[in-house]
C-alpha cells in the first residue's frame, strides 16, 4: 500500500491517525490523576484559615502563629518603626512598595515568616533585627525593613503579606 | 581472553539450560573472560568499589525502612528507637548513612579519574552520560534520604532545596507546592520523599546496568588512553586479574568504611539533626551533607535567586558536555603536560568550593566562592576548547603492550606479533 504516489489519504491513514489520538488521550486521562494527586489533599486545604487573637501581643513585639505550616509574624509596630516604614523613598526599595499597600493599620503589620530567597524563618526576637530594624534572615543574610520589605541581601521580594482581615480590634482571621 | 562465545557448560544440565537462557554465558563473557587492558591502576577498581556501595546502601537501607516510620509526629523518635532499641540499629543506621558518604566519595574519584584520563572521550560518550545520569539520581536520593530522620537539618535542607523551584518564573510557586504537597514542607512531603527515596536506588541499579552495558560494547579506557589493539599481548581476562585487584581495593575502602561507621559515626553529619525539625525556627548557619558543598558554593556565590539556580543547576549538567568540549586528540592525560597542571587546578578548585560551602555566605568568602565558581566554568567552557588547539601532547605509545614495557625498563622495539 506505500507504493501508492497518491496523495489522497486513505482510510487506514485515518484509521491509524484516530487510534493513536485516542490512545494518547487515554494516556493523558490516566496521567492525571497521578500527576494531581501529589498538590494539597481536602485536610490540607481545610487547614487553609485560622483566627488569632492579638490583645496580648505588647506594642513593640512580634507574635509567630503557624499558617498552613508556615510561620506568620503578627507585628505591634511602635510609632518609630511607623514612621520608619513610612518615610523611605519608594528608588531605596528592590521590590517598591509603600507601606500602606502592605497594612490595614499601621499599628499591625501582618507577614509570612518565609524568607523569599529559599525559605527559611527570618529572624526577629530584639537586638537581632538586622540594620533595617525589620528581620534578619540567618540563612543567607538578607535584611527586611519594619513594613517586611526586602532592603538588602539575596532575596527578590518583599516578605508575602497574606489574606487577612481584623474580625474586631483584637481579633484577626489570617486565610 | 577472547570474548563470550567460547564458554561451553561443562556439565549436561549446564548445556541444557545455556540453549534455553544464555545467563551463564553472559556472566563469563561479562565478568570471567573479559578482555581487560593490562595497564589498569587502582583508580580503575572504583567501579566495583560503588557496585558494592550500591548493594550496601540498598541492604541497609531495606532492613532500616523495617523499623522506620514515614510521619512528622512519629519519623524523629522511630530514627531514635532504630539507635537504641532495634537489634544492631545503631550500626545499620551508622552504615548506610556513612555508606552514603564513602559512595560519594568513591563516585567523586572515579569522575575525576574519567576527567584526568579522558574516559568520556569517543566511542564513550554515551558511557560517560550514563554515568552522569547515575551521578544526578545520587545527589536525589541522598537528598531524599537526608530529609527522612526529621531533624532540623533534614527540614530546613529539604526547604531550602524545595525552594530552588520557586525560582522558575510563572510556575515556580505552582510546581514547589504540588512537590510539597501543601503549603510548606510537612508530612505529605515526607512521605513522598520516603517513597522515591526507596524507588531511586532502583533506578541508579538499572542506569547502573546500561553504564556497565556500555562500558562492555566499547571496551575500558586505561591509564594510557589506547585501545587494546592485540588481544593477546595488550590485555588480561577479567578474571583472576581485575577481580583480585578489585578485591584487594574494596578491602582497603571498606578499612576506611568501617573506620568511619565504628569510630566517628557522627563526623560528617551535622549536630542540629538530633534536635527534632521545627517549622518555626530555622537554625543559625544551614549547611547540606559535605557531598553537595561545592554546589552550594557556586549557589550562593552568584548574586540572584534565579542567576543561583541555574548556575548551580549548570555546574553539574556541564559534566555531560565534556565529551564535546575537549578538543584534545590525545585521550590521556598522562600525555597532556597542560592538561595535567590545569586539572589539578580544577581538583583543587572543587575543593576549596566545598570548603567555601561550609563557610558563612559573608564576606571574603563570598569573594573566593566567585572566583572559584568563574574558574569552575571557565575550566570546561573556555581551558578544555582551547588547550585541544594550543597544547603539544608528548608522543603516545603505539600500544598497550609497548606502553607497559617502555615502563619496566624493557626494550619498547619488541617485534610485533
Amino acid at each position: 500500500m506505500a507504493t501508492s504516489s497518491t496523495v489522497e489519504p486513505t482510510r487506514r491513514d485515518f484509521l491509524f491517525i484516530a487510534t493513536g489520538a485516542a490512545g494518547a488521550v487515554g494516556v493523558g486521562a490516566v496521567a492525571w490523576p497521578l500527576i494531581s494527586q501529589m498538590n494539597p489533599d481536602a485536610s490540607t486545604l481545610a487547614m487553609a484559615s485560622i483566627e488569632v487573637d492579638i490583645s496580648a501581643v505588647p506594642l513593640g513585639s512580634i507574635m509567630t502563629v503557624k499558617w498552613r505550616g508556615k510561620p506568620v509574624f503578627v507585628r505591634h509596630r511602635t510609632p518609630k518603626e511607623i514612621q520608619e516604614a513610612t518615610s523611605v523613598p519608594l528608588a531605596e526599595l528592590p521590590d517598591p512598595e509603600t507601606d500602606k499597600q502592605r497594612v490595614q493599620k499601621p499599628e499591625w503589620l501582618v507577614v509570612v515568616g518565609i524568607c523569599t530567597h529559599l525559605g527559611c524563618v527570618p529572624i526577629g526576637q530584639a537586638g537581632s533585627r538586622g540594620d533595617y530594624d525589620g528581620w534578619f534572615c540567618p540563612c543567607h543574610g538578607s535584611q527586611y525593613d519594619t513594613s517586611g520589605r526586602i532592603r538588602r541581601g539575596p532575596a527578590p521580594k518583599n516578605l508575602e503579606v497574606p489574606t487577612y482581615s481584623f474580625l474586631s480590634d483584637t481579633k484577626l482571621k489570617i486565610g | 581472553m577472547s570474548g563470550p562465545s567460547t564458554y561451553v557448560p561443562k556439565s549436561a544440565l549446564g548445556r541444557w539450560f545455556e540453549s534455553r537462557l544464555p545467563i551463564a554465558g553472559l556472566i563469563h563473557g561479562s565478568f570471567i573472560a573479559y578482555p581487560t587492558p593490562r595497564n589498569l591502576n587502582y583508580w580503575w577498581t572504583f567501579g566495583g568499589i560503588l557496585s558494592f556501595m550500591l548493594v550496601a546502601q540498598i541492604v541497609t537501607g531495606i532492613v532500616l525502612t523495617m523499623h522506620y516510620t514515614p510521619h512528622v509526629d512519629l519519623a524523629f523518635a522511630s530514627v531514635e528507637s532504630i539507635m537504641r532499641d532495634v537489634n544492631w540499629g545503631w550500626f545499620l543506621r551508622y552504615a548506610h548513612s556513612n555508606g552514603a558518604s564513602m559512595f560519594f566519595v568513591a563516585v567523586y574519584i572515579h569522575m575525576f579519574r574519567g576527567v584526568y584520563y579522558g574516559s568520556y572521550k569517543a566511542p564513550r560518550e554515551v558511557l560517560w552520560i550514563l554515568g552522569v545520569i547515575i551521578y544526578l539520581l545520587m545527589m536525589a536520593t541522598g537528598f531524599l534520604g537526608y530529609t527522612l530522620p526529621w531533624g532540623q537539618m533534614s527540614f530546613w535542607g529539604a526547604t531550602v532545596i524545595t525552594n530552588f523551584f520557586t525560582a522558575i518564573p510563572l510556575v515556580g510557586d505552582a510546581i514547589t507546592t504540588w512537590l510539597w504537597g501543601g503549603y510548606s514542607v510537612g508530612n505529605p512531603t515526607l512521605n513522598r520523599f520516603f517513597a522515591l527515596h526507596y524507588l531511586l536506588p532502583f533506578m541508579i541499579a538499572g542506569v547502573v546496568v546500561l553504564h556497565v552495558w556500555a562500558l562492555h560494547v566499547v571496551g575500558q579506557n586505561n591509564p594510557d588512553g589506547i585501545e587494546i589493539k592485540n588481544v593477546n599481548r595488550d590485555a588480561v581476562a577479567f578474571t583472576p586479574y581485575a577481580t583480585i585487584k578489585d578485591s584487594f581495593a574494596l578491602v582497603c575502602f571498606l578499612i576506611l568504611y568501617a573506620w568511619f561507621v565504628f569510630q566517628v559515626p557522627n563526623y560528617l553529619g551535622h549536630a542540629d539533626n538530633y534536635i527534632e525539625a521545627n517549622p518555626l525556627s530555622t537554625p543559625a548557619h544551614i549547611v547540606p551533607e559535605w557531598y553537595y558543598l561545592p554546589f552550594y558554593a557556586i549557589l550562593r556565590a552568584i548574586p540572584s535567586k534565579l542567576g543561583g539556580v541555574i548556575a548551580m543547576f549548570g555546574s553539574i549538567a556541564i559534566l555531560a558536555f565534556l565529551p564535546w568540549l575537549d578538543t584534545s586528540r590525545v585521550r590521556s592525560g598522562k600525555y597532556r603536560p597542560m592538561f595535567k597542571i590545569f586539572f589539578w587546578a580544577f581538583v583543587l578548585c572543587c575543593l576549596g568550593l566545598g570548603y567555601l560551602g561550609s563557610m558563612p555566605a559573608e564576606g571574603g568568602y563570598v569573594i573566593a566562592a566567585r572566583l572559584l565558581t568563574t574558574y569552575y566554568f571557565g575550566f570546561f567552557i573556555i581551558i578544555l576548547p582551547l588547550l585541544g588547539i594550543f597544547e603539544t601532547p608528548k608522543p603516545v605509545p603505539a600500544s598497550i603492550a609497548d606502553a607497559v614495557l617502555a615502563r619496566n625498563g624493557g626494550a619498547a622495539a619488541q617485534p610485533a606479533e
